[in-house]
Order: structure tokens, then C-alpha cells, then sequence
């Protein structure tokens, strides 16, 4: 196998002549390159559409809950929604499948899938990963995961619907709703699936750091973006196995009869045999994976952000030393708040004061990270291409949805808010939004190293300011019904004649999500038909010093014809004083009489 | 009627991308054709300052979120350590502000103001640790004081003393009602289970021992539950099925119902249902609820329907935890009354020893 051999500094070509069939390059390919776009086409393109499309579903449900519409029969078929009127346990299920797509299969799997796996060994200066072999697995795996969870969606009893936490008892009974039959099931075995896939991914993609950097790549040398996938990884690796534990344990109670969640349960007129369990260590286990989740999906949006920023602003990152420390302690950190997701879940209170400590303490990596970008922008020359502007979004998001986290990590302030719609916009915000700008900008910045074309710029600023201005209108209200005391995952709220007034909010919400998500189309289409028709790509179009862009456009098999370059400094000497251009590569030597750049 | 309103609406949004699409282009009129894909000064000036029309934008959006949106929050407290509860939001939501209209401001100006120049070459600023200090060192500070000030009102609000005078009721959640158990003259609640739920052919709704003497003086009601005025309650919290949440928002109130234990929350109505009705912002709030139920019966009405009853504020205990299908409808009316109201009240009701009889 080439792995073994593939990062020596020396000439690649001698020992690679082995034949690639079509199913080897297109299908069961082990070359980094092309699983970043199986990732990509899997997690976003075909899961994205279904997550989002779900979203707009259950929006116009929201927006007009006394209304038929023609749509939903279309798409939901006449068991849920019959004269094309959405049925209760749907709506549950819909929320329950776009909140898993959403943030597995777009935002963990499709971002750093995509993200790690092309620009691990691009910007450390590898010939591939460290097993192209387990990489392929890890994406097969996913890819498995991936048709388990769409076919989910056509059991009889409907998908799973008790929400993407997954709590039981309502998860773990198919007498308390039709979703947590067959679907439940299904929704277990695909994320099991899932996490087998994300450990293996996750431990190549630290290996590969450790071990596969070019000469002269230090570990400080290193772009931020490979420090935050190299942290998320860590992180995945800590936290996953823990919600396969969790899953495991549920599926023991659902089959075959144990108690570890379950106790003291009477539905549908008996009394059911379960003793001696408790939800709440459900609601630990998941959480302990749940928490560092968010951080799994924003780490390397960020760490795109950093690059890109740092690019476009023609400057160097603003304290990169800094950064990479917050980088690990919001990793840290992330392992000991889980708690903040169940302050009113009947957990001692003291806890609930412990957990309040770590969890406002995270803000504080978080507001350096925050004001590092700001930093960054000051003084530069900044090249306002749609990536650069998806990473000021991004920052715009970030501290937008982060701010509220203050009022949601304060116990006390918990108790009144807590599973309203204040937590959704705060989420969405935080990490759903930010994490899918850094995705986005990741895509019009790398485009040129995926396809070897450009993006067309028009549609990608159109693109941004239609995407900017929806998310803001989606989401900004939304905390307001939230305040008003209106508990999220309600089918309609007209069962309540205290929230009539809310009406208007929510149409005016989903008004912008149906135009926010039409806009995407846009994307598909910028996307899709730059694949083939977009300019062809200069080697290094945005004038960037890492290393990917030192790779020739069109992919080869082992990135660099002849020796890979060696490193002589770090990522971001851009508008160095002394030098000629506003860039200098990092495998440009340092010249005669140059200072190395302190950072 | 959808699919055209749909078809109208996709045509509309292709029509406004095309013609932003346009502008975008007619901007770079007259510079030499440039392909590259890659921002040019045109792009970074007009980008640059669409980023400081978003400032705008985004302030604008608060602006009038908070103008035409305060009106729909919630009442003033209903409940004594509500106003602990509302001084703390008020508090960190004025951090919340400044901080959110400085960053931004910041951010969108920077983007703004350095949109880039060609041949204009950027500072070379790597890092400044003064200043990095000061912006690690001032949140953590801020983070701090509200930590204080979180941890002390939390510990007040959840270290409640099991108080002699405290009237004890156990909220009962199942799929998807509430039921609520006052304890009776010996303010003590009987063992339950629900094992017992199928005693007495079913009219043991929340399933009391009936072996243990504390329980025969409890009294079980649904659709509505009444509380006395200015006397703690504690709440002993149950569920028969799933997890379900009781939430009571006008009292700062919520807490998990988890089948397997009881959960525990303790407040003091300062209001009552009366008084809050005359409340000016629940009469305003009732008053355009009403308006929007009238414009709906009339609609309704016209269909031949039947028009929908008026509005009459009540203070609302509901389910915030995913249960399944009617989750969306699990609720249940809290009357807060006068001691006396509250007696009566209580007396009129049967006790479980004449429920199973």
C-alpha cells in the first residue's frame, strides 16, 4: 500500500504507476481528494437539500397552521397529510429529522468530511492521509449511515419524531407515538453507523497531523485551519463513542427489555415492567456527546474563517497564539458544560450552579476569538470576495447568536426560557448559521482546489447578502416569541389563544426562511455549473501562502509532482514589510538578512 | 391555489436575482473585462459598503424587533423571585446590547473601512498582548459578576425550605393532560405509584396508595388548579409515560416532569389572576388578541363556521418537553385567588377517600 511510503520528501512518482479502474478513482477511491467530494455531494448536496426542505416544510406549517396546502401532499404523501393537512406526529418527526441532518449529516460529517479531508494532507504537506484505506471505509460508513436515515423516512409508522435529542421514554416506546417504532430503530442503526464512520475519520485525521507534516511544518507553523480540525477530531473521538454508548443502551431497553432509562411507566392502560431507570442519565450520556457536538460543527467553521480572513485581509491572523489556545480550551471546556442543557431537568441544583461556572466561562475563549477577527480586519486591505464575506457573517453570527448564550448558560435565567423558541434562534444562530457560512465560504474559497475552476463571484455575492438578510430576519424575531413564553416543537399554537398575537411573527419568520431557502438554489446552481463550465482555476488564485496552493490545479495522485516542498515559516506572512508581494508562501525560504515573523 | 401563489412567488425571486444580478454587473460596467472571478476594487468598494448598509441593517432589525415586538413579551412577574429573576434578565441583557451594537459596529466598519485598494499594502500586525489582555481579562471579569449574581438567585430559587405553612400540590403530567393533587388537611401527600393507576376501575387518576392514611384527604383536580395569593407552593412533579415539562411562564416557573422520580420547584404567587387582568400590559395584550379573534370569526363566519369565544387572560401552566402529537396541546388553567377564595374552592372539591368510594 502507498500509506506506508506516501510522505517521504522524496520523488512519488517511481513507485506509483498502479492502474486506476473507474471504480477505483470515481466509486471505492482511497485519495483524499476525491473523498472530500463524495463527503460534500453526500452531506450537502443531497442531504442538505432534504434537511433544509424539511425546515421550509414545517415553517409553512407554523406560518398558517389552519391552512391546507398541496404542497405537503406532495411531499408527505396522503398518510400525513391528508386534504394537505400536515399531521401532528409528522410535524414532530419533520422537526426531529431536520435537526439530525442538520447538524450530523450537513454540519459534521459534510463540513469537516469535506474540509479535513482536503485540506489535511494539502496544507501539512502529505501525499494523502495516513490510511487511505480507513478514509475510504469512513466515508463508505457514512455513506451507509446516510441511506439508512433517508430510508427512515418511508416506514410505515413514520420516522423518528421525539426530537434530535432523542429522550426517552418517548424514544424508547412505540406506544407513546408511532415514530419511535420502526424509525427510531432505524434512526439508531444510522447513527451508529455514523459514529463508527466519524472515529474512524477522526482518528486518521489526527494521526495524519501528528505524523505526515512536511519538513519544517511545525506544530506552530501549522494554519488554523488544520489546528481546529485537528482539535474537532480530538473531540469527536471523546465525546462520539459516548453517544454510541447511549445508543446502545437505548436500543437494549427498546429490544430487549432492560431498564437503564425506563421506570415506573404506565401508557395505554398498563403498567409497564421497567424499574429502576432514569432519562436523566440519558440526558447526561447524550448531552456529554451533544454538547462538544456544537463545537465539533463551529471549530471548523472557525478554523475556515481564520484562514480565509487572514487571506482576503491581505494580513497576518491577529495573535495566532491566541488563537490556537482558545481552540483548545473551547475544547476543553466543551467536555465539562453538557450539564447547561438540563438545568430544569430535576438535576441537583448544585450541579446546575457548576455547570452555569464552566459554561459562562467558555465565553471567554469565544470573545477572544471574536475580537481576533475584528483585529484581523483593522488595517488590512481587505479583498471582499463572497468567501471573505461569508466569514465576516459568520463573525456577525457567531457573536449575534453567542451573546445569548449568556441569559441560556445562567441557570437561573434557564428556568423561564428553557425549550422555547429563545433557544432555537439562539442555536440557530450560534452554530447553525455560523457553521454553515464557514461552510459555504470554505466552498468559495476552495472551490479552485476541488474542481480546478472558479465560482462565479455575481451569484456568490448574491448568494451572501439574500442568505445574510434572511438568517437575521429568520432568527431575530424568533427570540422574541421565544420570550413570550412559546415552547418550541408545538405543532400549531393556536390550541393556546394567549399566543394569537404571535401569528404575525411567525408568518413573517417563515416568509424569510422560504426566501433564505429558495436563495440556495442559487448556490446549487453557482455550484453545479461552475463543476463544469466555471473558469479554469489559477494555481493560486487568491494569492494565499498555504501550502494547497503550491499543489498543481489538476489532481494527481499524491499532490505534488516530485518532492513535496519543505516549510520554512508560518502560514501567515502576508504584507510583510521588506517584501515585494502583499504574500509569501510558506515554502519560500527565508532570505538573506529577513527576520522570522514572531507570532 | 398554492402551487400558483408558490409559482408566483419563485418567478418574483428569480426576477429579483436576476436584477440584483444585473446591478452587480452594471456596477463593473466600464472596467476592462475581468473574468478572474476574483474581487476587484470595484467588487471590494461596492461589497465594503453594502457591509456598512448591513450595520445598518442589523440595527435596524433590533430597533424595530424591539419597538414592535416588546408588546408580545411577558406580563411582569407573577411570582416572588420572578423579580430577582427579571432584574437579572434586564442586567444581562444591557451587557448584551452594548457589547452586540460595539462588535458589530466594529466589525462592519473594519470591513467597510479597509475594503481593499490595489497596490495598497495591509499593516503587518501580528499580535499585541496588551491588547489582548485587556479583552481577555474585561469579559472575564463581566463573566464573573454575572456568574455571582446567576449562582446566588439560582440557589435562592432552588434551595427552598420545606416550610410548615407551605402548601404542597403535585402536578401529575401523562400524554397530554395535567392533572394537579392538593394534599388535604394534613398537607401531606400520599404515596403514589403507577402501579395503582388501574385501582378502583380507573378512578384512581394519578394513582394514590390507598393503603397509606395520607393519601384518603387528597384531592385530585383537572383543567384548572387554583393557588392561594402571597403563601409558597411547592411543587412535587410527576409523570405516568414521558418526559413532559411544567412550565409556567408567568411565574418564572419550569421543571422537568420525569417518570421514576419526583422533581421539585417552590414559588410564591404575588398576583392574583384578577389582579393580573387589570394588569395594563395584559389588558393591551388581551385587547389585541381579541381584535385578531374577531377578524378570524369573521372569516370563520363567512365560511359558516362557528366564530371563535373571546379571550379572557388566565395564567397557563404548559408542556415544554417533546411528548408526542398533542404536545402542542397540553395545558392546563392556574387561578391564583384569595386564602379565602382558595378554601372554598378546595372544600367544593372531592377527596380521594369519596373518589373511590
Amino acid at each position: 500500500m502507498s500509506a506506508a511510503v506516501n510522505n517521504n520528501v522524496e520523488n512519488h512518482d517511481d513507485h506509483h504507476h498502479h492502474k486506476e479502474t473507474f471504480i477505483t478513482k470515481w466509486v471505492f477511491s482511497q485519495d483524499h481528494k476525491m473523498i472530500a467530494k463524495q463527503y460534500f455531494v453526500t452531506g450537502v448536496l443531497v442531504m442538505g437539500v432534504i434537511g433544509v426542505l424539511m425546515s421550509l416544510l414545517f415553517r409553512i406549517q407554523l406560518a398558517w397552521p389552519e391552512e391546507s396546502f398541496s404542497v405537503f401532499e406532495i411531499f408527505l404523501g396522503d398518510r400525513w397529510a391528508p386534504d394537505g393537512v400536515m399531521d401532528p406526529n409528522i410535524y414532530l418527526a419533520l422537526v426531529t429529522i431536520h435537526g439530525t441532518i442538520m447538524v450530523f449529516f450537513v454540519l459534521t460529517a459534510g463540513l469537516s468530511g469535506t474540509f479535513s479531508n482536503l485540506l489535511i494532507p494539502l496544507q501539512i504537506g502529505a501525499r494523502d492521509m495516513a490510511s487511505g484505506f480507513l478514509n475510504m471505509i469512513a466515508y463508505w460508513l457514512f455513506f451507509i449511515s446516510s441511506v439508512i436515515m433517508v430510508a427512515s423516512l418511508f416506514v410505515e409508522a413514520g420516522p423518528a419524531a421525539a426530537g434530535w435529542t432523542i429522550y426517552p421514554p418517548l424514544s424508547a416506546l412505540p406506544q407513546t407515538q408511532p415514530g419511535s417504532g420502526a424509525g427510531m430503530t432505524l434512526w439508531l442503526v444510522s447513527m451508529a453507523f455514523f459514529i463508527a464512520s466519524s472515529l474512524l475519520g477522526s482518528l486518521n485525521y489526527i494521526v495524519t497531523v501528528l505524523n505526515l507534516r512536511t519538513k519544517g511544518m511545525t506544530m506552530f507553523r501549522l494554519p488554523l485551519t488544520i489546528w481546529a480540525f485537528f482539535v474537532t477530531a480530538i473531540i469527536g473521538v471523546i465525546s462520539f463513542p459516548v453517544l454510541l454508548s447511549a445508543a446502545l443502551l437505548l436500543i437494549m431497553d427498546r429490544s430487549f427489555g432492560t431498564s437503564f432509562f425506563l421506570s415506573d411507566i404506565f401508557v395505554q392502560g398498563e403498567v409497564l415492567h421497567y424499574q429502576g431507570g432514569s432519562p436523566v442519565l440519558f440526558e447526561h450520556l447524550f448531552w456529554f456527546l451533544g454538547h462538544p457536538e456544537v463545537y465539533i460543527v463551529l471549530l471548523p467553521a472557525l478554523g475556515i474563517t481564520s484562514e480565509i480572513i487572514a487571506t482576503n485581509s491581505r494580513k497576518p491572523i491577529f495573535g495566532y497564539r491566541a488563537m490556537v489556545a482558545s481552540i483548545l480550551a473551547i475544547a476543553f471546556l466543551s467536555t465539562i458544560v453538557w450539564g447547561h442543557h438540563m438545568f430544569v431537568t430535576g438535576m441537583n441544583p448544585f450541579l446546575g450552579s457548576v455547570f452555569t461556572f464552566t459554561t459562562l466561562l467558555i465565553a471567554i475563549p469565544s470573545a477572544v476569538k471574536a475580537f481576533n477577527y475584528i483585529a484581523t480586519l483593522w488595517k488590512g486591505n481587505l479583498q471582499l470576495n463572497p468567501a471573505m464575506l461569508f466569514s465576516i457573517g459568520l463573525v456577525s453570527t457567531f457573536i449575534t447568536g453567542g451573546l445569548t448564550g449568556i441569559i441560556l448558560g445562567d441557570s437561573a435565567l434557564d428556568i423561564n426560557v428553557h425549550d422555547t423558541y429563545f433557544v432555537v434562534a439562539h442555536f440557530h444562530l450560534v452554530m447553525g448559521i455560523s457553521a454553515l457560512y464557514g461552510l459555504f465560504a470554505g466552498v468559495y474559497h476552495w472551490f479552485p482546489k476541488l474542481y480546478g475552476r472558479m465560482m462565479n463571484k455575481t451569484l456568490g455575492y448574491v448568494h451572501f447578502w439574500i442568505t445574510a438578510i434572511g438568517a437575521y430576519g429568520i432568527f431575530f424575531p424568533m427570540h422574541f416569541i421565544g420570550m413570550a413564553g412559546l415552547p418550541r416543537r408545538y405543532y400549531t399554537n393556536t390550541a393556546f389563544p394567549y399566543f394569537d398575537d404571535l401569528a404575525d411573527i411567525n408568518v413573517l419568520i417563515t416568509v424569510f426562511a422560504l426566501i433564505t431557502g429558495l436563495a440556495q438554489l442559487i448556490f446549487l446552481y453557482n455550484f453545479i455549473h461552475s463543476m463544469y463550465f466555471g473558469k479554469k482555476a489559477e494555481k493560486n488564485p487568491w494569492k494565499s501562502n498555504t501550502m494547497e496552493w503550491t499543489a498543481p490545479v489538476e489532481h494527481i495522485h499524491g499532490n505534488w509532482p516530485g518532492k513535496i516542498p519543505e516549510v520554512y515559516r508560518w502560514a501567515y506572512d502576508y504584507s510583510k514589510p521588506g517584501k515585494k508581494e502583499d504574500f509569501v508562501p510558506q515554502t519560500t525560504p527565508i532570505a538573506k538578512g529577513e527576520k522570522i515573523t514572531e507570532h | 391555489m398554492t402551487v400558483l401563489l408558490s409559482i408566483i412567488a419563485v418567478t418574483l425571486l428569480a426576477i429579483s436575482v436576476w436584477q440584483i444580478t444585473k446591478i452587480f454587473e452594471i456596477s463593473n460596467l466600464g472596467a476592462k473585462k475581468d473574468d478572474s472571478q476574483v474581487a476587484s476594487e470595484k467588487d471590494n468598494d461596492l461589497q465594503g459598503k453594502l457591509m456598512f448598509a448591513f450595520l445598518v441593517f442589523i440595527y435596524l432589525v433590533t430597533i424595530y424587533s424591539f419597538v414592535s415586538y416588546t408588546k408580545v413579551l411577558l406580563p411582569e412577574s407573577a411570582s416572588e423571585h420572578g423579580y430577582t429573576y427579571d432584574t437579572l434578565l434586564i442586567i444581562s441583557f444591557i451587557i448584551i446590547f452594548i457589547v452586540q451594537t460595539v462588535t458589530q459596529a466594529l466589525l462592519h466598519y473594519f470591513a467597510y473601512k479597509y475594503r481593499g485598494i490595489n497596490g495598497r499594502k495591509a499593516s503587518f500586525i501580528t499580535h499585541n498582548n496588551k491588547l489582548e489582555l485587556v479583552w481577555t481579562v474585561i469579559p472575564a471579569i463581566v463573566l464573573f459578576a454575572l456568574i455571582l449574581y446567576g449562582m446566588t438567585t439560582w440557589s435562592d430559587i432552588m434551595n427552598f425550605d420545606e416550610d410548615e405553612d407551605a402548601l404542597v400540590v403535585e402536578l401529575y403530567a401523562q400524554q397530554w393532560n395535567w392533572k394537579a393533587r392538593y394534599a388535604g388537611d394534613d398537607n401531606v401527600l400520599g404515596d403514589a405509584n403507577v402501579r395503582f393507576l388501574n385501582d378502583f376501575d380507573g378512578r384512581n387518576s394519578v394513582g394514590i396508595d390507598s393503603s397509606d392514611p395520607n393519601g384518603l384527604d387528597d384531592v385530585v383536580v383537572t383543567q384548572e388548579f387554583h393557588l392561594p395569593v402571597d403563601r409558597k407552593v411547592i411543587f412535587k412533579i410527576r409523570s405516568q409515560d414521558v418526559l413532559h415539562s411544567a412550565y409556567m411562564p408567568h411565574f418564572r416557573a419550569q421543571m422537568n416532569c420525569v417518570p421514576g422520580m419526583i422533581t421539585e420547584f417552590s414559588f410564591t404567587p404575588t398576583t392574583t389572576t384578577a389582579d393580573m387582568r387589570l394588569n395594563p400590559d395584559v389588558v393591551a395584550k388581551v385587547n389585541r388578541i381579541n381584535k385578531i379573534r374577531y377578524d378570524n370569526s369573521q372569516e370563520l363566519i363567512a365560511k359558516g363556521e362557528e366564530p371563535l369565544e373571546p379571550y379572557q387572560f388566565d395564567y397557563l401552566l404548559l408542556c415544554a418537553k417533546i411528548c408526542g402529537a398533542s404536545h402542542y396541546n397540553m395545558q392546563m388553567k392556574i387561578v391564583v385567588e384569595s386564602e379565602k377564595d382558595f378554601n372554598k374552592w378546595l372544600n367544593e372539591q372531592k377527596t380521594f377517600s369519596e373518589v373511590i368510594q
